[in-house]
């Protein structure tokens, strides 16, 4: 037991706390606020409060648990919403009212509900860390995996199939130091990866239904991507889209510090929205942490490592996980403001010396791996965080720390969304790392063009950008028909491909295979176009075809028609522009 | 427990505060008490100065034998000999009631208008604790403000917080006026109070908005906050507290609708400054403090809604950027936090386009929750998304036009300059007294965007053209 020494907002000195270890979680005060101790001089000890310490005193009582900041993982984590630690908003509610107030402990998992456990394993096998024992049907979309926790290995000396609550025990296993009870539910320190057996490359792509990523900058199943992008340029949208169609098995959407309505907007739509593949709830594979601007900034800081922790429990379980975090700008903040209250020396623009490692380790907790498991399951986790550079500029430490560790780019652009091109990707600067890795599986699942295809359609948008150059100086009047047919195709690339609208119920999502027709009847276009105006036609010609106006509203084409749909585009396509300029 | 050492004017008997004679240092608004010993983190502080005046403060940082109190007044005629500072055992709180309707306050809750003081058992906090956000309820009630620019192309919500970024010189306060006149909800009678919060604002700016509350007979559903930029500036770090926890009451315990006007936010952000730098913190950007971010989350936070409740606090901050730089460090972080932003146009001014503000700069994050069928009319999105990008599309024709000449333009684009012509002049357009229903705003916008072929509207879905679309015959 120690005592308060010193109160300046969320950082709070104690002393007398003999024997306290780093990161050892202590609770502060009459009122038992969580905090975690960040410092250690001698007897004194530094702790980061996470909660607000208005009317802390001096010599107030410090108690240290002795344990470091864990969550709990067990079933009950779908469906969950919870704070930076860990603690249920829905429990919160029902115990405090409208509003945080402090001192409150919730356990993170519902420990009355009964769970019905199927055993898998039985007794006298020899049991290793992450060997399942059984599963939970977790909600109808998950099957829960009862996993042996890191760490303990024996014989298996009980373990029935039943009912059972997280509390209760399910049977136990004999290791050398002797028996150990085995429950439900095991913990696990944030701040430390779950171990693994082994990394595996990124050779599978996270298709997201959105044509801007998957056809052009796709990030792999078990990679990292970078969202910077300037306010209102559309990052928390592109977030979103991702966390509802990406064909990940589990989502954990982490918003660090963002807006209070924003997070209702996702608390009260993605209990309505359908999961694509099974039509049930989307929320019964997603876990939502919600630390809002306005909570406590030292439990913004833990929000990541939270929701990272809770993703790779799923991986372990053999899942593809897709973490979103929104925004990793806002945790870096978090840091800078704690690191400014322990008078550190500061780096660049005030942010700790260590911003560099803490955001590179964070992100190296992604992966596809195979699992710590006897049976070597893959799972992967992939990370995508928001940043959010001041005043759009990507210089700033937060952005180039990112950029230093993340393969995929996603380059959200002010002008593009000034103009309602949504998604705003640069098409430009944005960049994949792992377009050559994933190369293979294009091929071999969509189409062997799908390569040719993608190039080609860069080079048509890249030689737009040399021709907007001309015509800024000479006006589009200037240019000759060949190179007006470029532009003309560039601006249907842009306008009925990258342009998607996350409102409109059929754009929302387009399949790999409908993306690949689409892309093909642009670019085939495109070639006829140019064929036509080597015979003599002019693109204003091309552009008054009703075919061309068709084309621009493909995008409309239902998923379930749209094979036939486009196999008659394409053949009519192809007869309106050959009538064009032969007889002339 | 508290013992003051050295020449206490009271003695200590239970509960009752100590007079602590042991300032050692004043800087800028800032006291170093010695000697106290459990001073509590926030806690309130009274300072009697030697001449027999009273200023209040609050505790910055508490460690065994010092205190770092705030002073909310000028340290003017402090001393460390004879100044006394009692600390009073309670964080700021404010008494409420709906008596405070039609009042004016100071910066600190207490009336400047004459009137008496407010008795009421009901004491908030005024550092609000954070809305669950589970609690909360999406926003989605369309506020017309009457203005076609901010109705059809960034809609309020009722519980939004949208803020103003405007410039020294531009007319955000008659704009301000207007909107607070003008808001209402379509087809509601639900009663609706205006919260003014004035931080560092001058008298004549004061005096505009107090008189112009008057003239409209809104003064008695509207509860002013005002410190002036005579007044301390230590002082407007509260003024905002006192009117977000007036606006929670009145919302949440009333049932009102609330529409707090909080003006001006960079006045509040310096203040910020200022005693960040007082207590030798280490400076973020610009020299603002490196919880700039989390502090004004803190209060544009408390805007909203709540599940259940019937009151709701929409929050529309007014702040002047500093060479309308948007990427000033307090228009920037505001962004992060508010729902989007309506941004006012040098460019426009100079046009003599009133209201000014930059459409293509300016952004509702909560309008698609608010528009569309029911709430104001299915064709909405679609309009205003034309509108959007033919805007954009006509501001860079009018660029290069600039350069090559309009002859050299091709026939769209000549539509396009003619769009954004049109787009400035009739739509964003409008008196400073004249309140267009939506309505009559997304007619004005379809007239605009009839000048264009039906093939050109890709945003708009077909049924809607077919319903709406009135193009002119073509011209010879």
């Amino acid at each position: 037991m120690g005592v308060v020494a010193r109160v300046s907002g969320p950082v709070v000195d104690a002393e007398g706390l003999t024997g306290a270890k780093m990161y050892d979680v202590v609770r502060v005060g009459e009122l038992g606020l969580v905090g975690e101790i960040i410092r250690l001089v001698g007897d004194q000890c530094t702790v980061q409060v996470y909660e607000d310490t208005t009317g802390l005193r001096p010599g107030d009582k410090v108690e240290n648990t002795g344990q470091a900041l864990s969550v709990e993982l067990g079933p009950g984590l779908l469906t969950s919403i919870y704070d930076g630690i860990q603690r249920p908003l829905e429990v919160l509610k029902r115990n405090l009212g409208d509003f945080i107030t402090r001192g409150f402990v919730a356990a993170p998992l519902d420990e009355k509900k009964v769970w019905a456990f199927t055993a898998t394993a039985k007794v006298g096998d020899e049991v290793t860390p992450g060997a399942v024992l059984g599963t939970v049907q977790e909600t109808p979309l998950i099957l829960h995996k009862i996993m042996v926790p890191p760490g303990v290995r024996g014989t298996l000396a009980a373990l029935a199939s039943g009912s059972y609550t997280i509390r209760d025990p399910i049977g136990s296993v004999t290791t050398a130091d002797g028996p150990r009870p085995l429950g439900l539910t095991q913990k696990w320190v944030v701040r430390i990866p779950r171990p693994v057996q082994q990394k595996l490359a990124p050779t599978i792509p996270l298709i997201t239904g959105q044509r801007v990523i998957d056809t052009f900058f796709p990030v792999a199943k078990g990679g990292t991507a970078a969202i910077p992008g300037p306010f209102g340029s559309g990052k928390t949208v592109t977030q979103q889209q991702l966390a509802k169609w990406a064909d990940s098995d589990v989502v954990v959407y982490v918003g660090c510090g963002e807006r209070g309505n924003e997070m209702t907007e996702v608390l009260a739509t993605f209990p309505n929205l359908q999961d694509p593949k099974s039509g049930r709830p989307l929320m019964e594979r997603t876990i939502l942490i919600a630390n809002t601007s306005n909570m406590p900034v030292a439990a913004r800081e833990a929000s990541v490592y939270t929701g990272i922790t809770i993703a790779e429990y799923y991986r372990d379980m053999g899942y593809d996980v897709a973490l979103m975090a929104d925004s990793t700008s806002r945790w870096a903040e978090a840091m800078r403001e704690i690191s400014g209250r322990l008078e550190e020396m500061p780096g660049e623009e005030g942010y700790p010396a260590y911003l560099g490692r803490r955001v590179a380790e964070f992100y190296e907790r992604a992966g596809r791996v195979v699992t710590l498991s006897p049976d070597a399951r893959t799972g992967s986790v992939t990370v995508v965080g928001a940043v959010s550079p001041p005043g759009g500029d990507f210089s700033e430490p937060v952005s180039q720390n990112t950029l230093r560790v993340t393969r995929v780019f996603w380059a959200l652009d002010a002008a593009l969304a000034s103009r309602r091109h949504f998604p705003s990707i640069n098409w430009l600067n944005s960049y994949s790392l792992y377009a050559a890795d994933l190369d293979g599986w294009y091929r071999q699942q969509i189409a062997p063009d799908w390569m040719a295809l993608r190039q080609k359609a860069v080079q048509t948008l890249q030689q737009e950008a040399e021709l907007q150059e001309i015509v800024q100086l000479v006006g589009v009047d200037a240019l000759p028909e060949r190179e007006k047919a470029v532009l003309d195709v560039a601006r249907m690339l842009r306008e009925d491909y990258l342009q998607q609208s996350a409102y409109d119920d059929i754009d929302t999502y387009t399949s790999i295979g409908k993306q690949y027709r689409m892309l093909r009847a642009i670019l085939s276009f495109g070639e006829k176009e140019q064929e036509a105006v080597g015979r003599g036609a002019t693109v204003q010609q091309v552009q008054k075809l009703a075919v061309r106006e068709r084309l621009s509203r493909m995008k409309s084409i239902s998923e379930s028609e749209y094979v036939a749909a486009f196999d008659r585009l394409e053949l009519e396509m192809g007869e309106a522009v050959a009538a064009l300029g032969g007889s002339a | 427990m508290a013992t003051a050492k050295r020449a206490p004017k009271e003695e200590v008997v239970g509960d009752v505060p100590v007079d602590y004679r042991t300032i050692d240092r004043v800087t800028g608004p800032l006291l170093f008490v010695r000697e106290i010993e459990r001073a509590a983190y926030g806690e309130m502080v009274e300072v009697a100065l030697p001449n027999g005046e009273r200023r209040l403060g609050q505790v910055l940082d508490s460690r065994k034998g010092l205190a770092i109190v705030q002073v909310f007044g000028p340290t003017m005629g402090m001393n460390v000999t004879a100044t006394t500072v009692k600390f009073l055992g309670e964080v700021a709180t404010l008494p409420v009631s709906d008596q405070m309707l039609g009042r004016v306050f100071n910066g600190l809750g207490e009336p400047r208008d004459g009137g008496p003081k407010i008795v009421s058992d009901r004491r908030l906090e005024i550092v609000g604790n954070a809305m669950n956000p589970y609690s909360r309820e999406e926003p989605s009630e369309f506020i017309q403000t009457g203005l076609s620019n901010i109705d059809v192309m960034n809609t309020l919500v009722r519980g939004q917080k949208l803020p103003i970024f405007s410039g020294a010189g531009l007319p955000h306060n008659l704009l301000a006026a207007q909107i607070v006149r003008q808001a209402k909800l379509r087809n509601s009678s639900d009663s609706f109070a205006v919260i003014f919060a004035a931080m560092g604002i001058t008298s004549e700016e004061a005096n505009f908005f107090l008189k112009e509350f008057e003239s409209t007979g809104a003064l008695e559903r509207t509860v002013v906050f005002m410190n002036l930029s005579s007044d301390p500036s230590a002082e407007r770090i509260i003024t905002p507290r006192m009117a977000l926890t007036t606006a929670e009451y009145l919302a949440y315990e009333k049932d009102m609708h609330i529409l707090v006007v909080m003006t001006d936010m960079t006045n509040y952000c310096e203040a910020l400054r200022e005693v960040a730098a007082a207590r030798e913190e280490v400076p973020g950007r610009r020299g603002y403090p490196g919880y700039m971010y989390t502090d004004l989350a803190t209060l544009y936070e408390r805007a909203g809604k709540i599940h259940g409740r019937k009151g709701s606090i929409t929050q529309l901050p007014i702040l002047t950027m500093p060479a309308d730089d948007i990427t000033h460090p307090i228009p920037d972080l505001t962004g992060y936090i508010t729902e989007g932003q309506i941004v006012a146009s040098r460019e426009l001014q100079r046009r003599g386009v009133y209201p000014p503000i930059d459409v293509l700069t300016s952004l509702s994050r909560l309008m698609n929750q608010g528009i569309g069928k029911g709430r104001t009319r299915e064709d909405h999105r679609g309009v205003a998304d034309q509108l959007y990008a033919s805007y954009a599309t006509g501001k860079d024709q009018r660029a290069l036009s600039a350069i090559v000449g309009e002859e050299a333009l091709t026939a769209t684009d000549r539509i396009y300059l003619r769009i954004a012509e049109r787009f400035e002049n009739e739509f964003v357009n409008q008196r400073p007294d004249e309140d267009r229903s939506i309505d009559e705003s997304l007619a004005i916008a379809w007239g605009i965007l009839s000048e264009l072929p039906e093939s050109e509207l890709k945003r708009i879905k077909p049924e809607y053209i077919r319903q709406y679309y009135r193009p002119k015959p073509p011209a010879a």
